[in-house]
């Protein structure tokens, strides 16, 4: 019983975040993309205890929710890595051979179009379809910095870069 | 007659610029030039002037009575997007009309000790025309520039988080004016400009807006459609960016025309600082009394609403944007009913492009007749388009419609670069317009003139404005997979001809780049595309198509060389590239012929070695070990 009161209460707390987004939209039930890119950034992906709390507070089936959040690229509903690379593939980064850079990450890190994110969760690879800087294109988002006319080793580079960091800090 | 509040901001705002501001420093600050560094060069370029014992803002103070003596200031500014992003950061100086490129924190001190204390330019930060070697100290002089027409982006060198200096340039004297207009009197004054949407579709804005307001009903609604979704476009990512208050204004002169009460401003998810310029401005514009009830004492109310998008490209479509709004799937849905009948939460709704709002304010301020004097009869004014791709300058760039793709390519965007980056002179192969709706233009088609009927002839569209360029390196069928491969991925699974038929196409390019179709694949390729256009609800599917179709219309050769010789004549697609290495760079040092898991490669030390193609499975090993790009093909 003990237990089964942690548990709660830590979910509980767990939620309390969602509960003022909730708030903060009236529990709208219009308002669920906004409600679940906040919630989103809260948790950095929405999870299948958060979708249903989601669901419930707003009084739509879970289903619907669901429905909105696989539509949308924009919602993960897996964890993803610490450090997200998103490397444009837009037209503008395709002729300037985006994919090549892809490829060296993937290769870097072991990962594919199947495997995207590493098993300690610390990166994700994905492309994303044009982030509007095509000027400076191939164009890649490490979390939120952009990075204009990257090269293969570059990216690599960034990648070494924080492996050799989080070395060093421990 | 000028309203009171509008010009009292104004006369504010010219007497702390002439009083106060010796030196207008601007920074480009849109998406591109951010990336680049450009706030720590603002940054950098404070501390420096206050080093050197100058005095620098970064933002006005109008609450200041500017009794400071002879002191004056440094105002360093930041602006949207100026449009040359592969040349960013850019640092413009005022007066002298300086340009410095690539800016870095570094530069800095060099700018404030020569050009600002002693008046020299700082020759290596000049701009350097690739193709001529010709150098050009001020904006005037960029061939990139003056061959532009600047009517949208006109102040794109405005401070865009500054309602007072969008105010001071004649910003919302168009709003002004339509309040003084009955709602009929603005619909016809647009409709008599000739605006046609810059969506992609070319609808006339103000026959658009005539329907809206036929529609009785005490609710309507005004939405800005900022999706942008054409990966390779970013025309209305830097409107939004770097002028949100010409965009407001639109919005608010489309309210007054349709008789709408509420807007919202619907934005890409991949444009942060979209939504972050766009949420700053509307704020301003309330704390003004230009948004809210009772607008500058006329008894107008529009009230707006800023919304980010989730990453649907479909969500694009005027129905299914409208869906996404009321928090659903962003699915299309038939019409009729348009927008203009039932729209937004079943009320009548206007649904206008970013580019289209922007150019609205214009319109209402100097009238309809100095806007149709630009651009071609049946497509007045002028188009910003997004020039990326082989192609020495890359950016932003806003052209009369019926100006010339070659003007375009070779005077704005200084010509056609190969992969090395050189610009060679023959390397011109194709520019595909319109994104995966468009199609492909060719050599032959230079000297057409651009506009929405002359594109759609060719089986193109203008679409919102992505114009690539691509060299004779590049192959079509890649590029038709390419757009194939997005619609795909992006079509929203309503209809069996878009979603099962797209997923066909992309499995035919395939057999074509991998070496295994036959004359079938291509009659079957036509036939699908054929059912893909009709059987489709929405115009992703029904445009999806376009691509292949226009690839197989002007490079018929290409496809044909891949089916019938297995080859391809770029040498992109690796599954037909024949294995080489080139004799006069290998140096027969041995390093692939011991890296090759099949032992595909021959030769003595010394002598150039030679690859059995039989033998080969096109690891790339070799192509990786080698030191001097001798080998080709795998
Ligand atoms: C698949 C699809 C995507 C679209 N994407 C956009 C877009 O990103 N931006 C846009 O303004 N219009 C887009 N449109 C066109 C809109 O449906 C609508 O026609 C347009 O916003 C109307 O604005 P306008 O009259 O100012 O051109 C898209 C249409 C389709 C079918
Ligand atoms: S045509 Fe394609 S994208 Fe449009 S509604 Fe049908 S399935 Fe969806
Ligand atoms: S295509 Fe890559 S940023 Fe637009």
């Amino acid at each position: 019983m003990q237990e089964t009161n942690e548990k709660t209460a830590a979910m509980i707390e767990h939620l309390a975040a969602v509960n003022k987004i909730l708030e903060k939209y009236n529990c709208d039930e219009s308002k669920l993309i906004p409600i679940l890119q906040e919630v989103q950034e809260e948790y950095k992906y929405l999870s299948k205890d958060v979708i249903s709390y989601v669901a419930t507070s707003l009084d739509i089936p879970p289903a619907k929710v669901y429905g909105v959040a696989t539509f949308y690229a924009h919602f993960a509903l897996e964890p993803k890595g610490k450090y997200v690379f998103k490397l444009c593939d837009g037209t503008a980064c395709h002729v300037k051979k985006s994919h090549s850079i892809l490829h060296a990450l993937y290769d870097r890190l072991g990962l594919s179009d199947d495997k995207q994110t590493t098993d300690d969760l610390m990166f994700t690879v994905e492309t994303v379809s044009c982030l509007g800087a095509c000027g400076l294109a191939p164009v890649m988002l490490v979390n939120e910095d952009v990075y204009g006319q990257v090269k293969p080793e570059e990216a690599v580079a960034i990648i070494d870069d924080i492996l050799a960091k989080a070395a060093a800090a421990e | 007659m000028s309203n009171k509040i509008l010009s009292d901001i104004k006369a504010k705002y010219d007497e702390v610029v002439n009083n106060s501001v010796e030196r207008r420093i601007t920074l480009c600050a849109g998406t591109g030039c951010v990336a680049n560094g450009a706030l720590e060069v603002r940054d950098a370029l404070v501390k420096e002037l206050e080093k050197a014992g100058q005095k620098a803002v970064i933002e006005l103070d109008y609450e200041d009575n500017h009794d400071h003596g002879d002191e004056k200031l440094n105002y360093v500014s930041k602006s949207g997007c100026q449009g040359f992003c592969q040349m960013g950061p850019l640092v413009k100086i005022q007066p002298g009309n300086i340009i410095y490129t690539k800016v870095k924190v570094e530069d800095v001190r060099e700018i404030v000790e020569s050009t600002i204390v002693n008046d020299d330019v700082v020759e290596r930060l000049v701009y350097e025309n690739p193709a001529t070697g010709k150098k050009s100290v001020t904006e005037e002089e960029i061939d990139f520039y003056n061959r532009q027409t600047r009517v949208v982006l006109e102040n794109s060198t405005i401070e865009p988080d500054s309602i007072e200096e969008y105010i001071s340039k004649g910003g919302y004297k168009g709003i002004e004016n339509a309040l003084e207009m009955t709602s009929m009197e603005v619909c016809e004054e647009v409709l008599a400009s000739g605006m046609r949407g810059r969506g992609g579709g070319g609808f006339p804005t103000g026959l658009k807006w005539k329907f809206t307001l036929a529609s009785q009903n005490d609710k309507k609604y005004v939405i800005c459609n900022g999706d942008e979704g054409d990966p390779g476009a970013f025309m209305d990512r830097s409107v939004l960016e770097g002028n949100p208050h010409s965009v407001i204004e639109g919005m608010m002169i489309a309210a007054k025309a349709i008789e709408a009460d509420e807007g919202y401003v619907y934005v890409r998810a991949e444009y942060p600082l979209a939504v972050k310029r766009m949420n700053r401005a509307v704020a301003d514009a309330e704390r003004i009394g230009l948004l809210g009830d009772d607008i500058l004492g006329t008894g107008f109310s529009f009230k707006l609403h800023v919304m980010e998008g989730a990453g649907a490209f479909v969500c694009g479509e005027e129905t299914a944007l409208i869906a996404s709004i009321e928090g659903k799937r962003g699915m299309p849905m038939p019409k009729p009913p348009f927008p203009a009948q039932s729209g937004l939460w079943g009320k009548p709704t206007v649904i206008n492009n970013v580019e289209t709002l922007a150019s609205i304010p214009g319109i209402l301020r100097d009238g309809a007749a100095k806007y149709k004097a630009i651009g071609t009869e049946k497509s007045p004014g002028t188009k910003t388009f997004a020039l990326t791709g082989h192609v020495a300058n890359t950016g932003l760039i806003e052209v009369p419609f019926g100006t010339t793709l070659r003007e375009i390519v070779y005077e704005i965007g200084g010509g056609v670069t190969n992969n090395a980056g050189e610009i060679t002179g023959e390397d011109f192969k194709s520019v595909q317009i319109g994104g995966p709706s468009g199609g492909c233009l060719t050599p032959e088609m230079l000297d057409m003139p651009l506009d929405f009927d002359s594109l759609q002839e060719v089986g193109a569209m203008v679409g919102s404005g992505g114009l690539v360029v691509m060299n004779n390196e590049t192959c079509m069928i890649q590029v038709a997979r390419f757009f194939m491969q997005f619609t795909q991925n992006e079509s929203c699974g309503k209809c069996v001809p878009c979603r099962e038929g797209t997923k066909q196409m992309l499995a035919l390019l395939d057999d074509i780049i991998a070496g295994e179709a036959t004359a079938d694949t291509l009659e079957l390729l036509e036939q699908t595309a054929h059912a893909v256009k009709a059987g489709s609800l929405c115009g992703l599917g029904k445009t999806a198509p376009n691509p292949v179709l226009s690839t197989l219309k002007y490079f018929k050769n290409e496809y044909d060389a891949h089916v019938f010789d297995k080859s391809c004549p770029a040498n992109e697609c690796k599954a037909l590239a024949k294995p080489e290495i080139i004799a006069d760079k290998c140096k027969g040092c041995t390093a692939c012929k011991r890296v090759c898991p099949v032992n595909a490669i021959e030769g003595e030390v010394k002598v150039a070695h030679t690859i059995d193609a039989e033998k080969c499975i096109k690891c790339g090993a070799c192509k990786e070990k080698c030191k001097f790009d001798a080998i080709v093909g795998v």
